[in-house]
């Protein structure tokens, strides 16, 4: 940029940077100009700006005299990057807060229809994306990214690879889920269930995603330690496949380059079976490998033990992600999928339930003998409470994906009582604690603001989600058996309509649940504001401390 | 002993873990995909399943962007009571053009694999703009601004190529006349109808919204309605020739 | 067609089976070889050493 004595001139890696930024700005400037979509053009322009942003941040970054290759160690230890990790906690906590409440309006909606408004922007079908959206790429992409790059960083023993791609990554992530989001609203969509985001969308985050790999694989390179820890098997097995499922999934012929409409190259069965292998798959390596490597890492560092069983993390490892992508086809039980297909899903499901009870067990039994500790650290129970979840809806996914039990859950809220006690007890769950624990640790304060704050959301949220899926078991199998009620003369006995209104009490009840749900991440919100903003600091970093010399 | 020593840089060298994985995900996926690849051993061989028409087509980008899907299932199972309600199973050969499949995962509404027909072209319209005013006890949302709204038919060919791209046979004759077809589609005594006939057989022609002034989004959204599950012919179908 | 479809159909069915029987064995037998013991429980405590 400047040349100046003051400022340190850029090196070729930010004039690389810098060149792509200001090229995506220009391309998206003229793709802006022919858009053929009043919607696509505002994403053209939120792309342009992006780039000038980049540009404008590398320039700044010099012009501050930020070292442009950071010290890989200070003092011998190593100088951990943990700027893209920072932010990306805080966006997983503003995500999710988010997310929760675009549920709570969508199941509102389906108590009170008269809060669609008839208005293109917020009815139902548009906003539901939206919710899933958030809550899973948004919220847990965050977390994932955050945990990801935390633990590949101290468990490798290395500084993050690269200097600029960590902040690409956080922040390309966060750009592709401003454009999803939006898309959503503004009815730009491929109706792909969890993959709703269409062609350039995909493309950016394919772009992202690599940058991701390399920066997590080029750390693993970097590692002082001889074995590479469990926990990054996960998280590598997670982001790869990922990948595989997102290029599989979402292979697609745009109309033009101005439009933002394509058709997936994939018709009726064949991309109903690519579908629901990236669906079901983005369930076990998004929201379950993912997750079991914020458990492999985050319940043993806060019991200060060795996880229970290593040897059972290897066979937990292997056999789950074995496993896991067969399972798809339990999703079109009785379709016009094949039969062959649809019994190769179930069998396969069936036995998943092993492994993943392997894994719980492996994460509970990590408190053996320091079970007391449950009593004192609300933290680890929020933990311990989401692997018994995690315990829970792996074993009702079992028994949902046998076809008999399928024939009736299907279709009905069953499956979303099913998917909840997933999402906001393991998934949900496991992610908060991972969030308190990691903020003390980022912005070094010696604890929580408020240890009381966390029972408080824990208490709260644990009892919504039992109230959210209490009363979608009951509606779901009410209405699956009232679809197949008969009258004693062989008549349906329901019209469809009457199954309809006989859920509204039910999704009065859930929304209330729900409701109870985000009341207690804005407990959580406001606790980690106050952490960081007044926590009381830890001992000086540079400090010497004790000399404390690991048993080992 | 030395094959065990080999065997731990998997976790020692993580390029090599990075492909143990891709290997061990990749076969569950290659072996329950690849087959479906041979249409003909998956899909039914019946009579009747044509391309959409431009206008159907663009109905069902409406029923897409919306999200229609989220809450209407369009693939009946062959269980008792859905073919009792719904009508016969659907087939595979059903799907066979759409991009994507609208089979769907929920029904917080009824199927609609078979609703074509079903209703008339003023029930839909009255239930687009205020389902409650049909169906009290209903909470879908209205969508009263489909009726109001002038279709997007600016790049309807360019919709065609696409699919023709992806595998769906759209004729250079049937996207060359797409904008033409797609008008007359909402008028019987176009001078294209005839044309439109013959590209696509059992056509439904008229004015879907009952507003020949305007061509509208609902124009569109009801003709695709008002065609799903009524293009085969099950005088023909053999069932038990088709099982797999 | 209609045989490359069987034989892919029979491969699913049968030799995937064999496959995962395999794969599991020797994932089975790799987390319980004596011969590692040592390294897992060393790889164990990595996350609990500070730096």
């Amino acid at each position: 940029m400047s040349t100046n004595a003051t400022y340190r001139s850029m090196s070729a890696n930010e004039v690389a940077w810098a060149i792509a930024s200001a090229a995506l700005a220009v391309f998206s400037l003229f793709v802006a100009s022919k858009a053929t979509d009043p919607g696509y053009a505002f994403h053209a322009y939120v792309f342009a700006l992006a780039g000038i942003a980049g540009v404008i941040a590398l320039g700044k970054r010099a012009a501050a005299n930020v070292p442009a290759v950071a010290a890989q160690e200070i003092n011998g230890k190593p100088n951990y990057n943990m700027g893209p990790v920072k932010f990306a906690t805080l966006a997983s906590l503003f995500w999710g807060v988010a997310g929760f409440l675009v549920g709570l309006i969508i199941a509102l909606q389906l108590a009170y229809p008269a809060l669609n408004f008839d208005l293109p922007w917020i009815n139902f079908g548009r906003l539901r994306p939206l919710h899933t959206s958030a809550v899973i790429f948004a919220f847990g992409g965050n977390v994932l990214l955050a945990t990801s790059l935390y633990v590949v960083q101290r468990t490798s023993r290395a500084r993050l690879a690269g200097d600029v791609s960590p902040w690409f990554v956080v922040l390309g992530y966060n750009l592709f889920i401003v454009i999803a989001g939006t898309g959503y609203l503004l009815g730009i969509t491929q109706s792909k269930e969890y993959a709703e985001p269409e062609w350039y969308a995909d493309l950016w985050l394919t772009i992202v995603w690599v940058a991701y790999l390399f920066v997590f694989l080029a750390t693993l390179w970097k590692r002082k330690e001889p074995h590479i820890y469990v926990a990054n098997w996960f998280y590598l097995a997670f982001i790869l496949t990922i990948a595989v499922l997102h290029l599989g999934n979402n292979a697609a012929v745009p109309v033009s380059i101005f439009s933002p409409k394509s058709y997936i190259v994939w018709s009726g069965v064949q991309d109903a079976m690519f579908q629901w292998w990236y669906g079901h798959n983005a369930v076990g390596f998004f929201l379950t490998a993912g997750f079991l490597g914020i458990m492999y890492y985050f319940i043993p560092k806060r019991v200060d033990r060795p996880v229970y069983s290593y040897r059972l993390s290897i066979i937990h490892f292997w056999a789950l992600i074995f496993l896991y992508i067969w399972a798809g086809p339990h999703h079109l039980h009785y379709t016009a999928l094949p039969d062959w297909a649809q019994t190769l899903g179930m069998t396969f499901s069936v036995m998943l339930w092993m492994p993943s009870w392997g894994g719980m067990i492996n994460g509970l039994m990590t408190l053996s003998g320091a079970w007391d500790k449950l009593r004192t650290d609300p933290v680890l129970r929020m933990m311990v409470v989401s692997v018994a979840f995690y315990g829970m809806s792996t074993f009702e996914g079992p028994m949902m994906s046998i076809k008999a039990v399928n024939s009736l859950s299907h279709y009905t809220d069953w499956t979303i009582g099913h998917v909840h006690s997933g999402a906001l007890g393991w998934v949900g769950f496991v992610s908060f604690g991972a969030i308190y624990c990691l903020v003390p640790w980022l912005w070094n304060k010696k604890g929580l603001y408020s240890d009381r704050l966390v029972n408080w959301h824990f208490w709260i949220a644990t009892l919504g989600i039992v109230v959210y899926i209490s009363a979608m078991w009951v509606a779901g199998i009410m209405q699956g058996l009232m679809w197949r009620a008969y009258t004693a003369l062989g008549f349906l006995e329901y019209s469809f309509i009457e199954t309809v209104e006989a859920m509204h009490p039910f999704y009065v009840i859930r929304a209330l649940g729900g409701a109870m749900f985000v009341v207690g991440s804005l407990i959580m919100a406001y606790n980690i504001v106050m952490t960081i903003r007044s926590g009381e600091a830890a001992e000086p970093l540079d400090a010497a401390k004790p000399a404390l010399v690991p048993a080992e | 002993m030395s094959l065990w020593k080999k065997h731990a840089i998997f976790e020692k060298n993580s390029i090599l873990l990075s492909l143990g994985v891709i290997v061990v995900i990749s076969i569950g996926g290659l072996v329950e995909i690849a087959p479906l690849f041979y249409l003909r051993s998956t899909i039914e061989q019946v009579k009747g399943v044509r391309p959409y028409t431009p206008l159907e087509l663009a109905g069902r980008h409406i029923y897409i962007r919306e999200g229609c899907y989220n809450c209407h299932s369009q693939m009946v199972r062959p269980l008792r009571d859905e073919v009792e309600r719904y009508g016969h199973y659907s087939l595979a050969a059903e799907s066979m053009f759409d991009k994507p499949f609208q089979w769907g995962s929920k029904r917080t509404g009824p199927d609609l694999a078979r609703v074509g027909g079903k209703y008339s072209d003023e029930w839909q319209l009255q239930h687009l703009v205020n389902p409650r005013a049909l169906v009290p006890q209903s909470i879908m949302p209205g969508y009263p601004y489909l009726a109001k709204t002038e279709l997007d038919t600016a790049d309807i060919a360019g919709h065609l190529k696409a699919n023709r791209l992806g595998g769906v046979p759209y004729s250079d004759e049937m996207i060359a006349n797409a904008g033409a077809d797609l008008k007359a589609q909402l008028n019987p005594d176009d001078a294209g109808a005839a044309g439109l006939e013959k590209r696509y057989p059992k056509v439904q022609i008229r004015d879907f919204d009952g507003n020949p002034q305007k061509i509208t989004e609902a124009d569109a959204l009801i003709a695709y309605l008002q065609v799903l599950g009524t293009m085969v012919d099950f005088k023909g179908y053999d069932a038990k020739a088709n099982y797999r | 067609m209609a045989e490359t479809y069987a034989l892919l159909a029979a491969i699913a069915q049968q030799l995937g089976v064999i496959f995962f029987m395999t794969v599991f064995a020797v994932v089975v037998a790799y987390a319980l070889w004596p011969k590692n013991r040592d390294k897992f429980d060393a790889a164990a405590q990595m996350p609990l050493r500070e730096d």
